[in-house]
């Protein structure tokens, strides 16, 4: 092989230095800092799905927090004279059985399904993911342990064990609707966290931290959490949806929240007996808890799409 | 290139053993095995001076960077730096430890944590070892790192994926030098590079040993690579080092029938070599760790075996007319590649 | 159903026989492949023509994103599609334009003709079937053979591979072999409907040096007795000075020179080869000095204007190497190279901007 030609003389705006290490001026020229959220949100504002379910959501929230700016109907007075009258002025929606305005109950009906949406997801993720996590991370005897322990939980049927956990309480109210979906769902949570600490534990840059000395409570911090919550916030997002529906049907077979809280559920269930002769009734709190879950379905959709690596 | 070399190793590791062990059972875990990955070591690393340790998959290498790093606790022997014995550390001695060895690792996509900036990755060291930089100095220290190894400082608050992957191992390298340490571990650090790209890398890590008087241990399975940045080289196989020597005793006069076999099967960018070569072409696949031949390891596949390979393991010394240790009852000089000096 | 197998093969081998020999088994001309993404489009191939004679052995060099694999794939038409499309070029083998044939007809050149071998054998083959059922596959699927006849082709296959114990191990699975066997095995399927041509792509990356000398000398073997054309797509110049008639270099999509394997190496008349030869350490030499290339290969869907190498050329001249693309242009009988300054190049005597 004959000796390539190099030049004695480097480049001139380049040292030699420059023209063994490869460094120019315009290496490195990365443009602004875009951390995988900040893509991910860039990626989410365009999304039509996105869009429209963040605003739906959104004013349920502020239906939930204000209702009164919606009404000012209470949804709790009720006049047997309107018993199941269809609409009339001031009263959109009509009345139910009792004579109440349906659309101040269907106003004042997203406080409770919110609350135990919002109650329980949080719940879930802060039970199943610490659950997860721990058992994934130290691996072993505590991985086998509470695996079971998360199995266990797993196979009970989920409105099956809630019903059968709230008959153990002789009173009733939000709370206990909470506890009951919360300790039934997080498994879930806690085997999606579980395979995602177990393959984040693995990675490389787990190892670079392990190898400058790094704690394990730092590394799970730091490294491993979040980098594993992103399939939790997804799981979360869907799930919240159907946290809402689990507690309608449990209002619907009458044993969630009480009658003197309005709830979507509990007008479902009444409206089972004027089902041919009004169906108003029935029809619009059905309706506000399928856009609602609906909503939050979608939401999770995009939210995943948005936080999935394998689509960039 | 070392300076004279001082009389003490920084870093020797004497008697170096690893086994993984083999589990049957669910509950109750029974051993029946075992994945001697590592089986019985010696190297010595010195002052400033690059320890190339090549060797093929499965023979061992990946597992005693691991084990250099104390990433992985040791079976058996001793691995000393500076003469005190660190195989056995833990808690704060040996984060102490970690002060003075660290590691450059393979993947340049996986090494850095996606979700940090360059700023937060490379300032972890001091945020790990808080006494080494006050808060107030550390910035300042994380774009000094950085320049030091070609970057921008300026770009501390970008993030991993905003970069090349010769940039991201820049970046892996920067955080490794953070605290100052005597010895770096590298493993495959140029590996997963483009060509035109290694060359870079490979040249800042010797300017880096120049001015920082840094000590490595090189561990790759590109023998033109190794060459070029080693003052000497241990050759692994299937857990045990078969030969070492300096890098020209290595490359030019090898003894052991394994490094010559590895030698002659490494391509030379020259097609007027075609057909001149000493081509040395081994037969059957490399046994398994968990089952590794009686004896000699390499005698299945050598040309050289006789009964006595199976009967009695050859030590590593050095044998009689050769210059450097050899591990092979048969051991003798063949020139495999004829070497060119373009000093 | 065997006679038929071997009646086949027979008929195959006298056509080919009868074949004129400087005749071009493979022509690529001008191809363009282009991937459409939402970061922009990404003109991975541009231009890139080529030509193959039987038995010859070419390889395709270049870094990761010069566009080599996607050229392979182009010509097998194996093309992601969407979101990768052919925009122009032809392909033609043996005369028959490859491109333009619809999807059934292409497929009968795919394995029989022109056959594939990728870079990583654990995926590429099917973890649950045995390799015998995936070999004889080739055998029931285009010749219509029985089971028993496939599995015995299949055994046939692996012995002239040099898998050893081929009659037991035709039961096995995948995982059961080693790298360097697994690659054996896709290449006994590469073989089986012996093709005139095959293109394999980084076969030997991922293997061990020693295995990887094996395979390469498996694959001379093999084409030497059988006369088939080998593409070979590759980053490793070592590995192609082993085997190369002769060898094109692709940078950012285009083919910027095309030389013997001799000639190549030992008189680049490209900026680019003949800074790549000097950056690469080779273990037949002391002391010797890295120079390397500033920069990195550029972004597939914003490619610089001119040369598409000139921001990192050190001997890059304002204006005609900003501004220009350089034609691909003949530097002797069967050279080209794509660059304004071949000659000075060639010669030795270009100068640093």
């Amino acid at each position: 092989m004959s000796e390539p030609s190099h030049p004695t003389a480097a480049p001139q705006d380049l040292g030699r230095e420059a023209l063994t290490l490869g460094v120019s001026p315009n290496t490195g020229d990365v443009g602004k800092p875009r951390s995988l959220w900040s893509d991910a949100w860039h990626d989410l504002r365009r999304n039509p799905t996105f869009i429209v379910s963040a605003l739906l959501i959104l004013f349920l929230i502020v239906v939930a927090v204000v209702p009164s700016l919606f009404t000012g109907t209470d949804p709790k007075f009720c006049d047997l004279a309107h018993s199941n009258e269809t609409s009339a002025p001031g009263h959109p929606f009509g009345f139910n059985r009792q004579g109440c305005d349906i659309y101040a109950r269907v106003i004042y009906g997203a406080r409770a399904s919110v609350m135990v949406g919002v109650l329980v997801t949080s719940g879930v993720v802060l039970i199943g993911g610490v659950i997860g996590a721990l058992a994934a991370f130290y691996g072993g005897a505590i991985d086998a342990v509470l695996s079971r322990i998360t199995d266990t939980f797993f196979a009970i049927p989920l409105l099956l064990g809630a019903i059968v956990f709230l008959q153990a309480f002789p009173f009733r109210n939000i709370w206990t609707v909470v506890a009951a979906i919360m300790i039934l769902g997080w498994p879930t949570v806690a085997r999606i966290m579980r395979g995602a600490v177990i393959s984040v534990k693995e990675s490389d840059f787990v190892t670079a931290a392990r190898a400058l000395g790094a704690s394990d409570m730092r590394i799970l911090r730091r490294h491993i959490l979040p980098n594993s919550i992103a399939p939790v916030i997804v799981v979360a997002t869907i799930s919240l949806g159907l946290f809402i529906v689990l507690e309608a049907t449990l209002s619907f077979l009458g044993i969630g929240l009480p009658s003197s809280t309005v709830s979507w559920g509990s007008d479902i269930n009444d409206a089972q007996s004027s089902l041919r002769s009004a169906p108003h009734v029935l029809l619009y709190p059905s309706v506000a808890l399928s856009i609602t879950v609906l909503a939050f379905m979608l939401l999770g959709d995009a939210v995943r799409d948005a936080l999935d690596p394998k689509l960039r | 290139m070392a300076a004279s070399r001082p009389d003490e190793p920084v870093l020797e590791v004497r008697g170096l053993v690893k086994h993984f062990p083999l589990t049957k059972g669910i509950l109750f875990k029974k051993q029946v095995g075992a994945v001697q990955a590592v089986d019985g070591i010696d190297l010595k690393l010195y002052k400033g001076e690059t320890l190339g340790v090549v060797g093929e998959s499965g023979c061992g290498k990946s597992t005693t960077a691991r084990l250099l790093m104390r990433l992985e606790r040791p079976t058996a022997g001793q691995i000393l730096f500076h003469g005190e014995d660190i195989a056995q550390l833990s808690g704060k001695a040996l984060k102490a430890v970690r002060r003075n060895i660290q590691i450059v690792l393979q993947d340049p996509y996986s090494s850095l944590n996606p979700r940090m900036t360059v700023g937060d990755i490379v300032a972890e060291p001091f945020e790990i070892h808080k006494d080494v930089a006050p808060k107030g100095s550390r910035r300042k220290l994380v774009q000094e790192l950085l320049e030091v190894v070609g970057l921008n400082p300026e770009h501390i608050h970008r993030y991993p994926h905003q970069f090349s992957g010769g940039q991201r191992q820049r970046i892996g390298i920067a955080r490794g030098l953070a605290l100052r340490p005597e010895i770096i571990v590298c493993d495959e650090p140029v590996s997963a590079l483009d060509v035109s790209v290694q060359a870079q890398v490979i040249n800042l890590f010797e300017k880096l040993q120049d001015e920082l008087g840094l000590s490595y241990v090189f561990i790759a399975h590109d023998l033109s690579v190794v060459r070029h940045i080693s003052d000497r080289v241990a050759v692994m196989y299937l857990g045990k080092v078969v030969e070492t020597g300096d890098e020209e005793q290595i490359y030019e006069r090898p003894t052991h029938p394994y490094t010559q076999a590895l030698l002659s099967a490494v391509p030379v960018p020259d097609p007027s070599l075609r057909g001149h070569r000493d081509q040395i072409m081994l037969e059957g696949d490399v046994p398994s760790p968990a089952n590794p031949p009686s004896g000699c390891r390499f005698r299945t596949r050598c040309w050289k075996a006789q009964d006595v390979c199976s009967v009695e393991e050859p030590e590593l010394i050095v044998r009689e007319g050769l210059d450097h240790p050899s591990a092979c009852h048969f051991a003798s000089i063949r020139e495999v590649i004829s070497t060119i000096d373009v000093s | 159903m065997t006679q038929d197998t071997i009646n086949t093969t027979s008929s195959a081998d006298s056509v080919r026989g009868s074949e004129d020999p400087n005749a071009p088994v493979l022509e690529v001309e001008n191809l363009h492949v282009e991937f459409r993404t939402r970061d922009g489009v990404a003109r991975a191939v541009n231009g890139v023509s080529f030509d193959l004679l039987p038995g010859e052995t070419l390889a395709i060099l270049g870094e990761s994103g010069s566009g080599k694999s996607v050229t392979a794939q182009a010509i097998m038409g194996i093309l992601d599609t969407p979101p990768g499309f052919v925009t122009q070029g032809s392909v033609r083998f043996r005369g028959t334009e490859l491109l333009t044939l619809p999807e059934k007809e292409r497929r009968r050149y795919r394995g029989e003709k022109i056959a594939m071998i990728f870079q990583d054998a654990l995926s590429s083959l099917n973890p649950v079937y045995s390799v015998g059922y995936q070999i004889g596959e080739m055998f029931r699927v285009h010749r219509g053979a029985s089971r028993a006849d496939a599995k015995k082709k299949a055994i046939e296959l692996m012995d002239r591979v040099h898998i050893p114990a081929a009659r037991q191990r035709v039961t096995d699975f995948p995982h059961q072999f080693s790298g360097g066997m697994r690659q054996r095995i896709m290449i006994a399927i590469a073989l089986s409907l012996d093709p005139e041509i095959i293109i394999a792509d980084e076969p030997t990356t991922a293997l061990d040096v020693t295995v990887q000398a094996q395979v390469m000398q498996l694959l001379a073997d093999l084409q030497a007795e059988s006369k088939m054309g080998l593409i070979l797509i590759t980053h490793d110049l070592g590995v192609v000075a082993d085997v190369a008639d002769k060898i094109s270099v692709m940078y950012a999509g285009s083919l910027i020179e095309q030389a013997p394997s001799i000639d190549l190496y030992s008189n680049p008349a490209h900026p680019y080869t003949e800074r790549l030869l000097a950056a690469i350490p080779r273990v037949d030499l002391k002391g010797q000095e890295l120079y390397t290339i500033k920069g990195i290969p550029p972004n597939l869907t914003d490619i610089p204007a001119g040369c598409a190498f000139h921001p990192r050329c050190p001997y890059a001249q304002k204006p005609i190497c900003f501004e220009q693309v350089p034609p691909l242009q003949d530097v002797s009988s069967g050279r080209r190279s794509a660059c304004h300054f071949w000659k000075e190049t060639l010669d030795g005597s270009i100068q640093t901007r």
